[in-house]
């Protein structure tokens, strides 16, 4: 999976900011981090989901860092990553591609398809912190719950699950939580559909609303287009941006 | 409730109620089963989603400015918020930054939009527990900041009025007037026209004058009202530990004694230019969060006569001049060509937004209201995350009831200021 290269990991200024002084802080209390970029002003970290457990703890327990809130978790889908459906570099013989160009299925059981950003807070040290976990497996995508170490993970764990399908080992009370009773598949994911897989209809004859397969055709009205622009070469880019 | 001769006292069987979709004081699609012991609540299990639209997936299929509209329509009652939290992530990927008109512009209406939050939440929290009038008092100083949004916008609710790099347009130099009519005498139209014969600003300013006197009022209907601190005070306490484990934010988690606000801790915009307090509460029950909200109204009234001053003394820009975040005027586009061009390539491809993550969090009127968006360097986002304040506090709904009455469970909906656009998304 390609990894966002235009953000520089290390704005120039970096040394002075409260952020490099809160990821020495982090990385001197824990340890098998890896640094993702981000804008400045804010700190990202990948954690291996084996850790993910005792390295919330210690952000949550350690008192230079004290992350007593979990703002946010969000299930992210990289299935379809980095692809887009127009081409806009290289003409070929008969010019530059002029509609939308469907690329071929990735394979949806790929490596690292499934990820997991939590959002972390900490009211004392006034200090924020992402987090994200890759699902080891893309099958079953599986990650440790935080309801122990955050009580507000319970349903944004529950929401991962219904729109995503990342199951959370030891959540008390994994169902679904957005979709309709009795819904089937995980929405968010790429590979499912804008215009989903059912409708609904009203049946005189049983005298009830029935679920149908869907009858209207998907449709792109603004196709993906990826263009690799000047200004956001990391040697062009400047470390100023809007806070 | 069965009776048994023999027994000296009725028998209490436990009960399994629902509680909406369709109840007046669930605000919204609020589904709640409950299992009850007598009138107290044992278990309560919210059933939400009945209003999920999947606003996160159709932003991944539209161009990053044709999503600035779903924004509104998640927390309906606090419109342009939403937009700023949004509008704020592009920026900050784009590395754009809008004039400072356009910031004082933004402060200001994000604060029109805490009051006329607080007052739909007024309103509604107070007709629940069975005040009428505070609703119709709260209803009527809400028309007139709709009319604001309108007069700026188009619209009256879903304004759509904040653009990466700055805002749509500048204010207005005129309010819409009232019309006579055969239902409306000459009189009366002179008389609700007096303060709009000038500028929005003047307008704004004449109801940041009078608005004061229209808290004062709420507050000798409610503040010391008998029935209603008997139905306010000790009610869904929430301690300070527990509000940061449930994620609380905004007046939920000030309610509960934490000195916590965006506005002050992360300053975005000029609000660090701009003097207010911030109220907190010390039990954590309702009727604290019911006081920390009525403050929050003035000092929003406080921030919103400074911006006025601050606009009135400083006219500018209110959109950043970077073309790529700026379509060609009107004008350019008629008579050149590349205008023509990059008119129609920017409202159908739209922009593209470098590759990278970021979370940027607003003080919604109801809390922390965040967005997480990944671009993978297209024209459309790769996933957007909408962090609702009203979800987390939903999340803890059966926390706060449990034990409680079942007329209980109204007072802290009301006080949660639940709002289904947000929590469903």
């Amino acid at each position: 999976m390609a990894e966002p290269t235009s953000q520089p990991a290390e704005p120039a200024d970096d040394a002075k900011t409260p952020v490099s002084a809160l990821a020495r802080t982090i990385e001197t209390h824990i340890q098998g981090l890896k640094r993702l970029p981000s804008p400045p002003h804010e700190l990202a970290y990948e954690v291996e989901a084996a850790s993910l457990l005792t390295v919330c703890r210690a952000l949550r327990d350690e008192p230079d860092l004290r992350f007593e809130m979990l703002m946010d978790v969000a299930g992210v889908d990289f299935l379809h990553y980095g692809l887009d459906e127009w081409q806009t570099s290289g003409a070929t013989r008969s010019g530059f591609s002029r509609g939308r160009e469907a690329f071929a299925p990735p394979d949806p059981d790929m490596p690292g398809r499934l990820a997991v950003v939590y959002q972390l807070l900490s009211i004392s040290h006034n200090a924020r912190l992402r987090l994200r976990v890759r699902c080891p497996d893309s099958r079953e995508p599986t990650v440790d719950s935080l309801t122990g170490v955050w009580a507000g993970a319970d349903w944004f764990e529950r929401e991962a699950f219904d729109l995503f399908g990342i199951l959370f080992r030891g959540h008390p009370d994994l169902r679904r939580i957005l979709t309709d009773y009795g819904f089937i598949g995980h929405p968010f994911r790429k590979d499912f559909p804008l215009i989903g897989n059912v409708e609904t209809r009203y049946d005189p004859e049983k005298k009830r609303v029935v679920y149908q397969p869907v009858s209207i055709v998907p449709r792109v009205l603004a196709p993906k287009v990826i263009r690799h622009d000047n200004r956001y070469e990391p040697a062009l880019k400047t470390p100023e941006l809007p806070r | 409730m069965a009776s048994n001769p023999d027994s000296p006292v009725a028998e209490i069987r436990n009960y399994t109620m629902n509680f909406g979709p369709q109840h007046p004081a669930a605000h919204g699609v609020l589904r709640l089963v409950l299992e009850m012991d007598g009138e107290v609540i044992q278990k309560a299990d919210p059933h939400i989603g009945l209003l999920h639209r999947a606003t996160e997936k159709l932003a991944e299929s539209k161009p990053f400015n044709q999503s600035i509209g779903y924004m509104d329509r998640l927390d309906y009652v606090s419109m342009m918020c939403n937009e700023h939290a949004y509008v704020l992530a592009i920026e900050r990927l784009v590395g754009v930054a809008p004039p400072q008109r356009a910031q004082y512009i933004r402060v200001m209406f994000d604060e029109i939009t805490r009051i006329l939050n607080h007052l739909m939440w007024l309103g509604a929290h107070a007709l629940d527990i069975g005040a009428m009038t505070v609703f119709l008092l709260c209803f009527k100083e809400r028309e007139e900041l709709m009319d604001v949004y309108e007069a700026v916008s188009g619209t009256r609710m879903h304004a759509t009025y904040y653009r990466p790099g700055g805002v749509y347009r500048d204010l207005p130099d005129s309010m819409p007037r009232y019309q006579p009519s055969k239902w409306r005498s000459r009189k009366d139209v002179d008389r609700l026209n007096e303060t709009r014969s000038g500028s929005m600003l003047d307008f704004i300013e004449a109801f940041a004058e009078r608005f004061p006197t229209s808290i004062a009022d709420y507050e000798t209907l409610l503040t010391d009202n008998r029935i209603w601190k008997q139905r306010t005070v000790n009610i869904g306490v929430v301690s300070p530990e527990r509000a940061m484990q449930l994620g609380f934010s905004g007046p939920m988690l000030r309610g509960s004694g934490i000195v916590w606000d965006l506005r002050k801790k992360e300053p975005y915009e000029v609000y660090d230019r701009l003097d207010f307090d911030i109220p907190v509460g010390t039990n954590g029950d309702c009727y604290d969060r019911y006081l920390v909200r009525i403050e929050e109204l003035r000092q929003s009234t406080r921030i919103i006569r400074q911006c006025v001053q601050w606009l009135r003394a400083n006219p500018g820009p209110v959109m950043v001049d970077d073309r790529k975040v700026r379509a060609p005027r009107r004008e350019e586009m008629k008579g050149d060509m590349e205008s023509l061009i990059h008119h129609f390539k920017f409202f159908t491809e739209g922009y593209e937004v470098p590759e990278g993550e970021t979370y940027a969090a607003v003080e919604a009127p109801k809390g922390e209201f965040g967005i997480y968006l990944v671009s993978d360097g297209a024209n459309k986002p790769y996933r957007l995350k909408c962090r609702a304040p009203g979800f987390a506090h939903l999340a803890a709904l059966e926390e706060m009831i449990r034990g409680h009455m079942l007329a209980d469970v109204v007072a802290v909906i009301g006080t949660q200021d639940i709002v289904f656009g947000e929590v469903d998304r």
